[in-house]
């Protein structure tokens, strides 16, 4: 690698002239010759025309490709994931209120590992939910459905990978650029590309959810299997532990914690995500919000604003207290020896 | 042919080790080295062998290399040139499987800052060895039963490392190390974290299940007291070369260069020289008086007769274990061992 370094300024220089003659040659508005630039000095004023990477075009046609040759691939994810929810949904939407409220605080209560606290808020705030406004009921638990898929999904693809980067110093210079690029480019960018590749409503929404909420997952993956005690993994290796068992017996029990603190961090994300997402007609809670924006109704926002946050807590509280009680258990708090 | 063999082995740290290792070769000091082209020496053609059952004690301030030798012998690092052989196997010849498989069956470890697992008991970390191979849990537990119960620890075996204290935890590691009942064990700095009095206590519980057991045993350490009381022979490292191998009374009578003498400047002699070796055999000392003699046993250590001798102003008779008489000291022996050169 060393010695290739010296060559990289060479490259960006050859890379830099192909792109301007490249822009030169396919704009519209090219001088007639060359010649022309030296003589009439006047393109050095304003930005000229033809001084314009063709980058649009490009892509356009790119993403128009991708639609017809691989539309049946994208039309496949669409329907399974859309079956998934519309299943999800239907279910929880026929279940009378008081059993569907009555599962989630018993869920709470033994997630959280008997901590009657925590369930009680919790279940003040699934209460709280409908009592809001009736309507937010059906509103919240369509957008508790796109939360649950987007995360499985993210649970699926971002621990392995997670786990992959913390394994192979190539495999996370290679993918932290790429995950940089996901948690900056403002959502809309692949919003966008969403509605193209997977129609409107709920599955362009767990697309955009994926992109935005994975990278915080992986990351923490990475960092907590990185983070466990050197010597700790050396004790492993040193008695002669396959890769497999040390994966699975040291450094995932040990990266846990912080494995949890990356899951909670991509619940809360998604639920932000789920609310822009409203923008694309998904529905939810988040279209109460747009529906208050565009109607200049302030009370009807902020009554959805209060609905989306307690569902914020309700989805912290349960992960949250879910990864507690699992560093409860791994880490086990040091008792008096007497 | 010797358990643990090393011969000329090398090891640098950093991007294209084997691009510096002919500088090396060529005698670059490690300061050179680091200033030209950024490469850590670890191991500078380091050789050496370690006999069946023995204690070899490899001693080093940090930075000397002595961990990453340590770590040569069960690779867990890898040699930039040399041989490692344990058993006559070069280690280096290992795949991933057999490497996994020698790991498993020819050695175990012990580590400074003991390197439990701390999301699992006493029991579970004493039988992980036995785990990794596949054992049921039955059976590893009553292995690890007895290891817990071998290290005094019978009580504590369903609490987690962290409500043990450093010595009970190190005691733990020992235990593990001892559970997969391999010949060989390499402990690095096993003892160094530990505070004095505990740390002399895990000493004579070493040696005690040392001398029942007899392992090979690697132990690294950066105590001259430590290295004198365990090793049968001992190891100097400096800056990643060796500069002296022998026994700990050659190491103190007979330093090989100025930085061992003056690592062993200070030591008390009375503390580590045995009667046997000072004495003048029987048969030579035919001039000594013998009216006036203190019965010593040829194990016991200088300071063990010493306050005797002043008091009576007597020679002494060294006898082995059986009673019969081996020798004798003079105050002139007693005189030369015990000044600093």
């Amino acid at each position: 690698m060393e010695k290739y370094k010296k060559y990289f300024n060479l490259i960006y220089l050859i890379a830099f002239i192909a792109m301007v003659v490249v822009a030169y040659t396919t704009s519209k508005y090219r001088p007639e010759s060359v010649s022309v630039l030296f003589t009439d000095l006047s393109w050095l004023g304003n930005w000229p025309k033809w001084l314009d990477l063709p980058l649009m075009p490009f892509l356009n046609e790119g993403f128009d490709k991708l639609i017809k040759e691989y539309g049946m691939f994208f039309e496949g994810i669409n329907n399974f994931l859309l079956g998934l929810y519309t299943d999800m949904k239907n279910f929880m939407v026929g279940l009378p209120w008081p059993i569907l409220m009555i599962s989630v605080i018993v869920l709470c209560y033994f997630v959280s590992g008997r901590n009657t606290g925590t369930t009680i808020m919790v279940a003040f705030c699934v209460f709280f939910l409908g009592f809001l406004s009736p309507r937010y009921w059906d509103k919240c638990i369509m957008t508790t459905c796109i939360v649950v898929i987007g995360m499985l999904l993210c649970l699926i693809i971002g621990i392995p990978v997670g786990i992959l980067m913390a394994r192979h110093k190539k495999v996370r210079n290679a993918i932290l650029p790429i995950l940089d690029l996901m948690q900056t480019i403002p959502s809309f960018c692949y919003l966008i590309p969403g509605i193209l590749l997977f129609g409107l409503g709920a599955v362009p929404a767990i697309f955009a959810i994926f992109v935005y909420a994975v990278p915080p997952l992986i990351r923490l993956t990475d960092l907590g299997i990185r983070l466990v005690d050197k010597e700790v993994v050396e004790a492993a290796e040193a008695f002669g532990a396959s890769k497999k068992q040390k994966l699975w017996g040291v450094q995932l029990p040990l990266a846990l914690p912080n494995i949890m603190q990356g899951v909670n961090q991509c619940t809360m994300m998604s639920l932000a995500m789920v609310v822009i997402a409203s923008m694309i007609g998904t529905r939810g809670i988040g279209d109460e919000v747009l529906l208050g924006l565009q109607q200049l109704n302030v009370g009807m926002a902020t009554e959805a604003g209060i609905a989306i946050v307690l569902l914020a807590i309700i989805f912290d509280r349960i992960t949250q207290s879910y990864g507690e009680k699992i560093q409860a258990r791994t880490h086990n708090k040091k008792k008096l020896i007497l | 042919m010797s358990k643990i063999e090393i011969k000329n082995v090398y090891k640098i740290f950093g991007d294209q080790p084997s691009k510096v290792l002919p500088m090396v070769k060529d005698g670059a000091s490690k300061e050179e080295i680091l200033e030209k082209t950024g490469h850590t020496v670890g191991l500078d053609d380091v050789s050496l062998s370690i006999e069946e059952g023995e204690t070899f004690v490899c001693m080093g301030l940090s930075g000397s290399g002595k961990s990453t030798l340590i770590r040569h012998i069960n690779r867990l690092i890898d040699p930039t040139s040399g041989v490692v052989s344990v058993e006559g196997t070069n280690v280096m010849d290992l795949d991933q499987k057999q490497l996994i498989e020698f790991r498993r069956h020819k050695m175990s470890m012990v580590f400074q800052r003991f390197g439990l697992f701390p999301h699992k008991t006493v029991m579970e970390n004493v039988g992980y060895g036995l785990e990794v191979q596949g054992q049921k849990p039955e059976e590893r537990n009553k292995t690890a039963m007895e290891k817990i119960e071998a290290v005094g620890l019978n009580g504590f075996e369903h609490q987690y490392p962290n409500q043990l204290s450093g010595g009970m935890q190190q005691r733990v590691g020992l235990a593990r190390a001892l559970a997969t009942n391999t010949d060989i064990m390499l402990m690095d700095e096993a003892f160094s974290a530990l505070d004095p009095l505990i740390r002399s206590d895990m000493q004579k519980q070493l040696m005690d299940l040392q001398s029942e057991l007899k392992k090979t045993i690697v132990f690294i350490t950066h105590d001259l007291d430590e290295s004198l009381r365990l090793g049968d022979h001992i190891g100097i490292l400096n800056g990643g070369r060796l500069v002296q191998v022998g026994t700990p009374v050659d190491i103190i009578m007979n330093p090989a260069d100025d930085y061992v003498a003056a690592f062993v400047k200070d030591v008390n002699r009375a503390k580590v020289i045995k009667a046997k070796i000072i004495m003048k055999s029987a048969n030579e000392s035919n001039g000594v008086d013998k009216k006036n003699l203190i019965k010593v046993q040829e194990d016991q250590f200088i300071e063990e007769f010493l306050p005797q001798v002043v008091c009576t102003n007597a020679n002494c008779e060294v006898v082995d274990k059986q009673g019969n008489v081996k020798g004798y000291i003079t105050n002139k022996e007693l005189q030369k061992s015990l000044t600093k050169s």
